[in-house]
């Protein structure tokens, strides 16, 4: 069974379309990025995922209609929105208590286990801790229940470094074990690549590009070219082209690595990389592509 | 760096259900009511801290003047009965009053503060539905602090009538008299009926209406309650000068026209044989309005699905 299964998912906020017929399918067990510009449709596909938002179109989540059954698909399914959502008066021990009560499958040891390693007290409310705490705090709760399903929307953002790596850390090494499926969107792409089985490209509510890490690697390839050859290079039909320090860098799609090496230095790009040739290509977001090259560099 | 890049999808070892999980119907209603009181402590501590400041006056005045007391009690007749309980039913009204207004504020606030400060996410998050959330809510003035603030009124009683009694034996007034007179088990039900019956579930129309402007406006939520009611108030006098509409709302919210006693006066220490439940709940106004409210309760969990943080 997929975990997420999407066909014709559609939604629109008045005469602006969010999700303009997006198909998708997640297998269980996968660790799937997200990744779009902003007012891509993101946030509005994962609210949509979670029961947050009703849609048009045929959407399956672990075999649920996430809208009419939000309730009962929160037993399988856990979220962590974009900034930190915990109420400031809640107390850690509450936050404890209050998902121990409702969530028949949290286990409060574990949750506790987690909160240990941190330097959060049982005592403190949330308006005492930092931004980066409450979110060790959210991340502790989430891990600490047995879902098949996270989702999260750009959990780290406004974080600095170390929890960011700390928080990617947790989740690989303490939480995720094959049989969950975990969603994220994230803009620090290039910070957590190595983390994905997968990524999707979504644009104008639209998912353009979907692939596996492993299809990723072995497909695509970054080649500075040597500035004699560029014409050669040129022939070779490359997906993107970009100029760094006066050299060209050109990006291929499937094409053999000898025939690249002689061209000049050849490398897997990232997916910032792709990214920006993918949406380059896109019609009409040349606008935004200057931007994600201003980001991501 | 790609450490984790080779699960293989659906393999049968990645399908293996969850065991199932089991929680009974009654706990996500139980902890919803405890947050309620974790987010808002003054549902507990106004009616002790009232109770407290009454009481600490009481004990002010009994001591300054215990011979009053002791002739009170010496002189208890039908004509005197009113002067030795008149303050317990101050304290009591003292309560019925913080009831309302806490009422008033809670659903004002009730569906709004968790959008506001986008925590909404996070309930949302968790299997607990909207229709258990918007009820529990909706519990806090139709059940709960009825019974709160009644609780308080019996624990307040037992401590003016000890208190009394103390300061009777240091002046070898009637004790016994004085139990005899302030029967504070009949006092504090009548307290608990009257909490429920006129601040509760005659005037449930108004507090639901509240809670589902607190889930539908984006700020300013009493002044969205009240503005369409003054509306059609001001609609009405214009039109038809006559005053239905703001008379049948002004007498909802205070209760004074339920029918729960056979006179006026119903204050607690009336004799119980005077509250008509009967009447109560035989009237049409009652399940009208309890009609309305549940409405008004169906359209606030409607909304709750809809709506996210503003």
């Amino acid at each position: 069974m997929a975990c997420i299964e999407a066909r014709g998912l559609r939604k629109a906020f008045g005469s602006t379309v969010a999700l303009d017929g997006i198909d998708l399918r997640i297998e269980e067990g996968r660790i799937v990025g997200l990744i779009g510009p902003n007012g891509a449709g993101k946030t509005t596909a994962l609210n949509a995922i979670l029961g947050l938002t009703p849609y048009h179109g045929e959407l399956k989540v672990l075999g649920r209609d996430p809208w009419k059954e939000r309730d009962q698909l929160m037993r399988d399914v856990c979220f962590i929105a974009d900034v930190a959502v915990l109420p400031r008066w809640l107390r850690v021990s509450q936050a404890l208590d209050y998902v121990e009560g409702v969530h028949p499958r949290f286990d409060r040891a574990k949750a506790e286990g987690f909160l240990a390693k941190t330097t959060i007290k049982s005592t403190s409310k949330v308006r005492e801790l930092s931004k980066g705490m409450v979110t060790q705090l959210h991340l502790a709760l989430v891990m600490a229940i047995d879902a098949r399903l996270l989702v999260l929307d750009e959990p780290t953002l406004g974080l600095d470094i170390l929890y960011r790596k700390q928080f990617y850390d947790s989740l690989l090494n303490d939480y995720f074990d094959r049989s969950r499926t975990i969603l994220v969107t994230t803009h620090q792409v290039e910070e957590i690549q190595h983390v994905f089985t997968d990524v999707m490209f979504i644009d104008r509510g639209r998912i353009v590009f979907t692939c596996s890490m492993e299809e990723f690697e072995s497909r695509y390839l970054e080649v500075t070219v040597h500035p004699e050859r560029v014409a050669a290079a040129r022939a070779l039909k490359p997906m993107h082209e970009r100029q760094m320090l006066g050299r060209s860098i050109l990006l291929f799609d499937q094409v053999d690595r000898q025939q690249l090496t002689a061209l000049g230095e050849v490398r897997t790009p990232s997916i910032a990389d792709l990214f920006v040739a993918v949406m380059g290509n896109h019609s009409g977001v040349a606008q935004n592509k200057d931007k994600y090259e201003g980001v991501t560099r | 760096m790609n450490t984790p890049s080779n699960a293989v999808p659906g393999s049968p070892l990645d399908l293996q259900p969850n065991a199932p999980a089991v929680v009974s119907a009654t706990r996500p209603i139980y902890w919803s009511i405890r947050r309620e009181f974790w987010e808002n402590r003054y549902l507990y501590i106004a009616p002790l801290a009232v109770a407290a400041v009454f009481l600490f006056g009481y004990l002010i005045s009994v001591i300054h003047s215990p011979d009053q007391l002791r002739a009170l009690v010496a002189l208890i007749s039908a004509h005197h009965h009113e002067e030795i309980s008149g303050p317990f039913d101050i304290s009591a009204a003292l309560l019925m009053g913080t009831a309302i207004l806490m009422s008033v504020f809670y659903c004002g606030e009730a569906l709004h503060g968790e959008r506001r400060d986008r925590s909404i996410l996070f309930w949302k998050s968790l299997p607990v539905s909207d229709v258990t959330t918007v009820l529990v809510k909706a519990s806090i003035p139709l059940l709960i602090l009825p019974v709160l603030v009644s609780a308080v009124t019996a624990v307040m009683y037992l401590l003016m009538l000890l208190l009394s009694s103390v300061v009777l034996l240091g002046t070898g007034g009637n004790v016994a008299m004085l139990w005899a007179h302030v029967p504070i088990l009949q006092m504090s039900l009548l307290a608990l009926y009257h909490l429920v019956t006129a601040h509760a579930l005659w005037p449930a129309p108004v507090y639901c209406w509240l809670l589902l402007v607190s889930g539908w406006a984006r700020r300013a939520t009493f002044l969205w309650a009240v503005l369409p009611i003054v509306a059609i108030g001001g609609l009405e006098k214009l039109a038809f000068n006559t005053t239905h509409f703001a008379n049948l709302v002004g007498s909802r919210f205070i209760g004074a026209t339920a029918p729960i006693a056979s006179t006026t006066d119903v204050f607690p220490t009336n004799p119980m044989t005077h509250i008509t439940p009967a009447a109560f709940l035989g009237a049409p106004g009652l399940w009208i309005g309890l009609g309305i409210a549940a409405i008004f309760l169906a359209a606030a969990v409607r909304l709750r699905r809809y709506q996210g943080p503003i």
